[in-house]
């Protein structure tokens, strides 16, 4: 067997493999990726992008459900399953193929199978194609993760889901219980409620969306509790079973009823995809499900990187391309910044929508760290009012003493779109200075970000 | 075609130096030898000259900042020459430092061209590229961003590189800003300020000192210097004996003649006398070469000279640098006797006080004569007691037999 050699192999082609295989040939380096399902990865294929789709459609039936306060009368809307399901996988196809197009065009060549490390700077795929072995001295290894699967609610595609089946329903489940109140469960939670399920939130912690500001988690908690959606904090599963086609739910902790569901999506967080990737007696040290990396995504076995999802949290797609910037950057002999994990933002694409980036609150202030906070809602935003779109608030973080923006923390409409703003600003290391004296385009909803700034400072001018 | 001007090494070993003024503005046309501008080092004035025709096209550096030795401080356009990119000017030198490679466009210092040494290009100095919040958290630290490397996107300073400087590190660095209140007004240390008063606490912390004192008899000399100036061009003073006669005794006890370093003694073959010249920004110490060698009007004139420029600040590093035993005189203020410190890393220093008359006793008579009290301070770790009275008994001899100086 002929041994093919390379720069940089990267195992893996999503968000993180596919920009580390684009990067390193930019810099000139050989690069092969090996992927064994589809490009573009979970993220891709089963994650960020065809979520979005299906919550668009969602977005789109819920606004045409309130076009009347738009003045337009329509008649009574109805959601087609099937062509929403079917909108969402041409999405996820269109993006697939433009994945495969850039490697084309970046000549990073792929090879479709698994690879294994088998000793030092090789690897062996086996694939369509059959055994293969590659070498370089380095290799990536970027193969992702996969939902955390809990005892006795293995996906079955019937009663017991992960976010894979979720994506693909072929009806609406009557009554569906969510166990975990994450950005993954908060988002079908509201895909779903939106398509007419009757849908319930199981989350461990005492809140929703736990990782984000206090605030934000109890606005979010209000308006899916008002919505009709029902939230079940604080709670453990204590066990489930299956009777006569219903799957019955104990909790315990804050609650301990008994829920009834048709189906159940289990999104109680995500595993590292570590296994039969030859790593046994090799350097490279797993921990919890995940490899265990330094600054610039090195393992412990020289010449062995991990980055994205494989490396650890935060699980978001954005982290995994940066860090393949950093690992790739490095290898080439740059001197790429680590990355500040208080400068990746994150995004909940649920209704209302939240986004955040830097310290919350509570973790500035158990940082030690003297605050100047400022709070501003978009119901007195002129552009939010004329939108209809008044829900939420932007919430600043800064440290009294430098001036420095610790966190940002934004709920409503669009603000995901809108987080950016603030995430420039800290990469840039503005202070509110330069803030407060930054212009912001009227009418829009982003005035409310220099609002929520000027607040801080005890000028909000309109709040 | 347009070149840049450099800041030169005016003096051995400065780092860094200030444009005192410059003595033409942009656009002004220079010939050959003209004074551009005058720099301030540690000790003094220097004119820097231009080596050929040009025109002052762009001055980078304002009076008064201290910048590295080396800098680009100016940029020099060629006669007729309008048109030229100064940005790419400073790109390209700063290039040229990458490569380590010596500038050839250097301007030379007109007085001290020996010790002008050849220039490397330093990176160009100017724009600071920082963060806005690097600037305030650098300030609250009295911190001088010019002086930190930064880590962000092309160099970019941030927050990490202000926050890993150590507060004592920064502490060290404050700026410099003048205060007045109705109680007092404070004046920033000039260079030379600093320079005096970091080589004294040197001196005296470090250089164990010790003092003879002594009376010399004046009237022989004093007889001598009013024949002499009868006829002398110009009039011989009571110092220029005092340094003629410093200069014959080191000659004869040339075991006085010398400095300490750690590692040997030096003895010195040459006798170059230093006189201590009070100006209004400090005292300097313009030296005497081979005053033991110069006539008394030579070296009259020289002292003269030398204290002169030393007071409009405009002497040349060669005219302060060296000499190995320095004179301070505080005679001409009345003042009877004093001990001065030594000027490191000279190994004694005679403290000259004025010449009185005093009753004196002479063969066993109570008279009135002229009496100059003199105290020498010495380095111990060079010199012992007994030498140095060897030395001040020889220095006394000449100036109560004047005339074996002159011969």
């Amino acid at each position: 067997m002929s041994e093919m050699k390379f720069d940089v192999i990267v195992v893996g082609g999503g968000p993180g493999g596919y920009v580390a295989a684009i990067r390193a040939s930019q810099l000139g380096l050989r690069t092969a990726l090996v992927e064994k399902a589809q490009l573009g990865g979970v993220c891709l294929n089963w994650g960020c992008i065809p979520t979005k789709a299906l919550l668009r459609s969602a977005d789109v039936l819920r606004l045409i459900g309130r076009a009347g306060s738009f003045g337009i009368e329509v008649g009574p809307a109805r959601p087609d399953l099937q062509a929403i399901v079917k909108r969402s996988r041409d999405v996820a196809g269109q993006l697939h193929r433009g994945v495969s197009g850039l490697m084309k065009k970046h000549r990073v060549q792929v090879f479709n199978g698994h690879a294994r490390l088998d000793g030092p700077q090789r690897l062996r795929v086996t694939g369509e194609q059959g055994d293969l072995s590659l070498a370089a001295p380095h290799i990536i290894l970027a193969t992702g993760a996969r939902a955390r699967v809990l005892p006795g609610m293995e996906p079955d595609g019937k009663h017991f889901w992960t976010y894979r089946q979720a994506l693909v329903p072929d009806s609406v489940p009557k009554r569906l219980v969510i166990v975990g109140g994450g950005a993954i469960g908060i988002e079908f939670a509201s895909f779903y409620h939106a398509l007419g399920a009757q849908v319930s939130v199981v989350e461990m912690a005492d809140r929703i969306l736990p990782i984000e500001d206090q605030e934000v988690s109890a606005y979010v908690a209000q308006a899916l509790t008002r919505d009709g959606i029902r939230l079940y904090t604080g709670c453990v599963l204590q066990g489930s079973q299956v009777e006569q086609g219903v799957v019955q739910l104990r909790l315990e902790g804050s609650s301990n009823q008994t829920l009834q569901a048709d189906v159940v999506l289990v999104a109680a967080g995500i595993v590292g995809n570590v296994e039969d990737l030859g790593l046994e007696g090799t350097g490279v040290k797993v921990q919890h499900s995940h490899v265990l990396v330094d600054e610039y995504c090195r393992t412990g076995e020289p010449g062995v990187y991990a980055i994205g999802d494989l490396a650890g949290a935060p699980w978001l797609a954005h982290k995994a391309s940066h860090e393949a910037l950093i690992c790739v950057e490095k290898i080439a002999g740059h001197s790429p910044q680590p990355l500040d994990p208080r400068s990746v933002p994150a995004c909940t694409y649920s209704h209302p929508q939240v986004a955040s980036v830097g310290y919350t609150e509570a973790q500035a202030r158990s940082a030690g760290k003297t605050l100047k906070v400022g709070k501003f809602p978009f119901g007195a935003n002129g552009k939010a009012i004329a939108m209809g779109a008044t829900e939420g608030f932007v919430k600043v973080v800064f440290d009294a003493h430098s001036g420095e923006l610790l966190g940002a923390h934004m709920v409503g409409e669009e603000v995901t779109e809108m987080i950016q703003g603030y995430t420039m600003a800290r990469g840039l290391e503005t202070t509110e200075a330069e803030l407060i004296e930054s212009i912001l385009p009227h009418p829009t909803m982003s005035e409310a970000m220099h609002e929520a700034v000027l607040a801080a400072y005890g000028r909000a001018l309109h709040g | 075609m347009a070149k840049l001007l450099h800041m030169p090494e005016v003096s051995a070993n400065a780092t860094h130096a200030a444009i005192q003024n410059w003595s033409l503005k942009e656009g002004d046309a220079i010939n050959a030898g003209d004074c551009i501008a005058e720099i301030e080092t540690e000790k003094a004035l220097v004119e820097l000259a231009a080596e050929e025709d040009a025109v002052l096209g762009k001055i980078l550096v304002e009076p008064g900042r201290e910048v590295e030795v080396g800098a680009p401080i100016g940029v020099l356009f060629a006669r007729g020459e309008t048109d030229v990119d100064i940005a790419a000017l400073l790109a390209k030198a700063g290039a040229l430092s990458a490569a380590n490679e010596p500038v050839v466009d250097e301007a030379p210092v007109r007085q001290a061209r020996a010790e002008v040494t050849p220039l490397i290009d330093a990176p160009t100095p100017g724009r600071v590229f920082a963060s806005p919040l690097a600037r305030r958290l650098a300030a609250a630290k009295g911190l001088d961003l010019t002086h930190l490397k930064g880590s962000g996107p092309n160099g970019r300073i941030v927050k990490r590189d202000v926050e890993a400087v150590p507060v004592a590190a920064a502490a060290s660095t404050p700026a410099p800003t003048p205060v007045s209140t109705s109680e007092f007004d404070e004046i920033p240390h000039s260079s030379m300020r600093k320079t005096i008063a970091r080589r004294l606490v040197e001196s005296k912390a470090t250089v164990p000192h010790f003092y003879l004192e002594l009376e010399c008899r004046m009237e022989s000399l004093l007889a001598l210097r009013e024949q002499v100036n009868q006829s002398a061009a110009r009039k011989i003073s009571i110092n220029d004996f005092i340094v003629k006669a410093v200069a014959v005794a080191l000659k004869q006890v040339p075991a006085m003649n010398v400095t300490w370093t750690d590692s040997a003694l030096r003895r010195y073959h040459q006798v170059d006398v230093c006189v201590a010249v009070s100006t209004d920004s400090g005292l300097i110490t313009p030296v005497v070469r081979h005053a033991d060698s110069k006539a008394l009007s030579q070296i009259s004139a020289e002292v003269a000279q030398l204290a002169e420029r030393a007071r409009d600040a405009r002497l040349r590093p060669e005219e302060y640098q060296g000499g190995s035993f320095t004179i301070s005189n505080l005679g001409m203020f009345g003042v009877e006797q004093f001990s001065a410190i030594i000027n490191p890393p000279q190994a004694a220093i005679l403290a000259v006080g004025a010449t009185q008359q005093k009753p004196v006793v002479e063969n066993g008579e109570l008279k009135v004569g002229s009496v100059l009290r003199c105290t020498l301070s010495v380095d111990h770790r060079a010199v012992d007691g007994a030498l140095a009275a060897q030395w001040l008994a020889v220095f006394k001899g000449l100036l109560e037999n004047p005339l074996g100086m002159l011969i």
